[in-house]
């Protein structure tokens, strides 16, 4: 793993939703070496804790990553202050990204609200494999459809309250999709309720999983021992950490 | 450029800033940013006997200048640290000390006597854990207590040996005369404070384990009073820590009587920190000619 710590120009900076940012930021040496999956360790100004935002588009011939992230707390709040030209403190590319294999022939992409961002570079790998279920509480928090439409991957929307795409969660999509067969692989992000269903769904269907978790975090390499997931291997349970075994991890691996 | 060795219990350090046990791990992670031949040493993350989990997430809270953390000790146990992380810390050309966080004596004991066989430069017997149910902050709320555990520990090794303090007592000073008296070579402090943070939306408690150990900015006042304090109370050297996050406030607790400091909360905001603050202190140093950092240990000249 390779990371660095330094001061990346913001070249662009768009409100995407209600409370959501996309910062677009120059950073050669960090997007020649991410991989989808990973994230950014950002410092927000004036507070001692940084905070992780995933990767959501990875530029490795402009030398670009794009994040995105909602405004939850002040910490947030005051990284969403940066505009386009200032410099973005990052501690970067973090983490163990998903399995890309070239063999898999369908792949099946569920992105939660803001769990949405990191299955973008996923689509852009997979393009036309690939088939994006994203769900969100409201029209208002949709986020990033277009991005997914340009990958060549078939889109399916759900909200909660049916304002827009189908009414209800991605699991219905999702296990209508498994039913048909075929599918190599099932990625996911999101809420924990919604990470565990998709993961029983892909068992059921015995569809390879992978999922990206999400914890309070400390240092974000590895050395703290703060963002502690209940994992098992072998049958044999431990903590492992977010940061640095994850955020991906194969659902089969995860202790709910 | 100053000179800004420093020299503890007979162990040379070529300068007094030290990762603080817990945020550095055992110096892998870090290596990636920068030669871990630049530290003063490195206090490695608390060792138990056996393997020990640590406790649920959430293990960490940002707090107004500072966090909260209750990590719980989760460590590879001492066997995988002897064979596996000190071998390879011995390598990097700086001083490690080895926390010790058992959670009975004999515990302690047993580990100390495992280290004494090894080549770790120091052990920094930790009797200040606010994280663990029966941990180390058990042995270091009573004189008695830790008088008791720092003497049997000093039978059972012939390292230099520090004993890190808790902040969450009466009087720091009267423990800290109590681990002289029983044998220590050195005292650091302060451990973390205990506190708690409330979810207000949801009435639950950040932190898993309800509390944890406050660390950062907040607590650095406390940290040069008490280090100022225990100073002045004993004869053996102090390891400062709590809340530095520049060469400044490294030289302000040295000035309160500190011979070394220790660098925590600071690493979570930059990585780079500890590499920082040494360059600022020699900066500060040269800016003001004083010749050597050892000319500023306790000098502080109180009102």
């Amino acid at each position: 793993m390779k990371y660095t710590q330094g001061k990346f120009q913001i070249i662009k900076k768009s409100v995407i939703a209600k409370e959501i940012y996309c910062f677009e930021i120059l950073c050669p040496e960090v997007a020649e070496v991410a991989v989808p999956g990973q994230f950014v360790h950002i410092r927000a100004n004036g507070f001692t804790l940084r905070r992780p935002v995933s990767i959501c588009e990875i530029n490795k011939s402009k030398g670009t990553l794009k994040i995105v992230f909602e405004v939850r707390g002040e910490g947030t709040a005051e990284i969403a202050k940066l505009n386009v030209d200032s410099l973005i403190d990052m501690l970067a590319p973090l983490g163990h990204g998903f399995t890309l294999n070239p063999e898999f022939k369908k792949v099946v992409l569920i992105g939660g609200g803001i769990g949405t961002p990191p299955m973008l570079p996923l689509a852009q790998y997979y393009g036309n494999k690939a088939a994006v279920i994203t769900g969100f509480r409201s029209a208002d928090a949709v986020i990033l459809q277009n991005e997914f439409k340009a990958s060549g991957a078939e889109t399916i929307l759900c909200t909660d309250d049916g304002t827009m795409g189908i009414k209800g969660f991605v699991t219905s999509p999702l296990e209508d999709t498994l039913k048909n067969g075929g599918v190599d692989a099932v990625y996911a992000c999101g809420p924990m309720p919604m990470l565990k269903a998709v993961s029983e769904l892909a068992d059921k269907y015995g569809a390879y999983c992978e999922i990206s978790l999400e914890e309070r975090m400390g240092c974000g390499i590895g050395a703290c021992l703060v963002c502690a997931c209940k994992t098992k291997k072998n049958d044999e349970e431990y903590f492992a950490h977010v940061c640095k075994e994850g955020p991906v991890f194969k659902a089969e691996e995860v202790v709910w | 450029m100053a000179d800004l060795s420093v020299k503890i219990c007979g162990v040379d350090f070529k300068n007094p800033i030290i990762p603080a046990s817990g945020v550095f791990g055992y110096g892998r992670e870090y290596e990636e940013l920068f030669p871990l031949s630049k530290l003063g040493g490195i206090a490695t993350k608390g060792t138990t006997i056996t393997q020990r989990t640590g406790n649920l997430s959430p293990r960490i809270a940002e707090t107004p200048s500072g966090m909260l953390n209750s990590v719980g000790l989760q460590n590879p146990g001492i066997d995988k640290f002897i064979d596996v992380e000190l071998p390879n810390l011995l390598t990097k050309d700086t001083v490690i000390l080895a926390n010790i966080a058992g959670s009975t004596i004999d515990e302690c004991v047993t580990i100390a006597e495992k280290l004494d066989s090894t080549d770790v430069h120091m052990i920094e017997l930790n009797i200040s854990c606010p994280n663990v149910k029966q941990g180390g902050a058990a042995f270091g709320t009573s004189c008695e207590t830790a008088a008791e555990i720092t003497s049997k520990v000093r039978k059972a090794t012939s390292k230099p040996l520090i004993v890190k303090l808790s902040p969450n007592v009466t009087s720091i000073t009267d423990i800290a005369k109590s681990v002289e008296a029983a044998g220590a070579d050195a005292v650091s402090l302060i451990n973390t404070l205990l506190g708690m943070r409330i979810d207000v939306n949801t009435g639950r408690p950040i932190l898993k384990n309800n509390v944890g150990g406050l660390s950062g900015p907040a607590v650095f006042p406390v940290a040069v009073r008490m280090v100022w304090q225990v100073a002045n109370a004993v004869d053996i050297p102090v390891i400062g820590m709590g809340g530095v996050a520049s060469g400044k406030d490294a030289i302000e607790l040295m000035m309160a009587g500190a011979s070394a400091v220790q660098v925590g909360a600071a690493i979570f905001t930059d990585p780079f920190a500890p590499v920082k603050i040494i360059d600022e202190m020699n900066e500060f140093l040269d800016n003001k000619n004083i010749s050597s950092v050892k000319e500023i240990i306790g000098s502080v000249k109180p009102w």
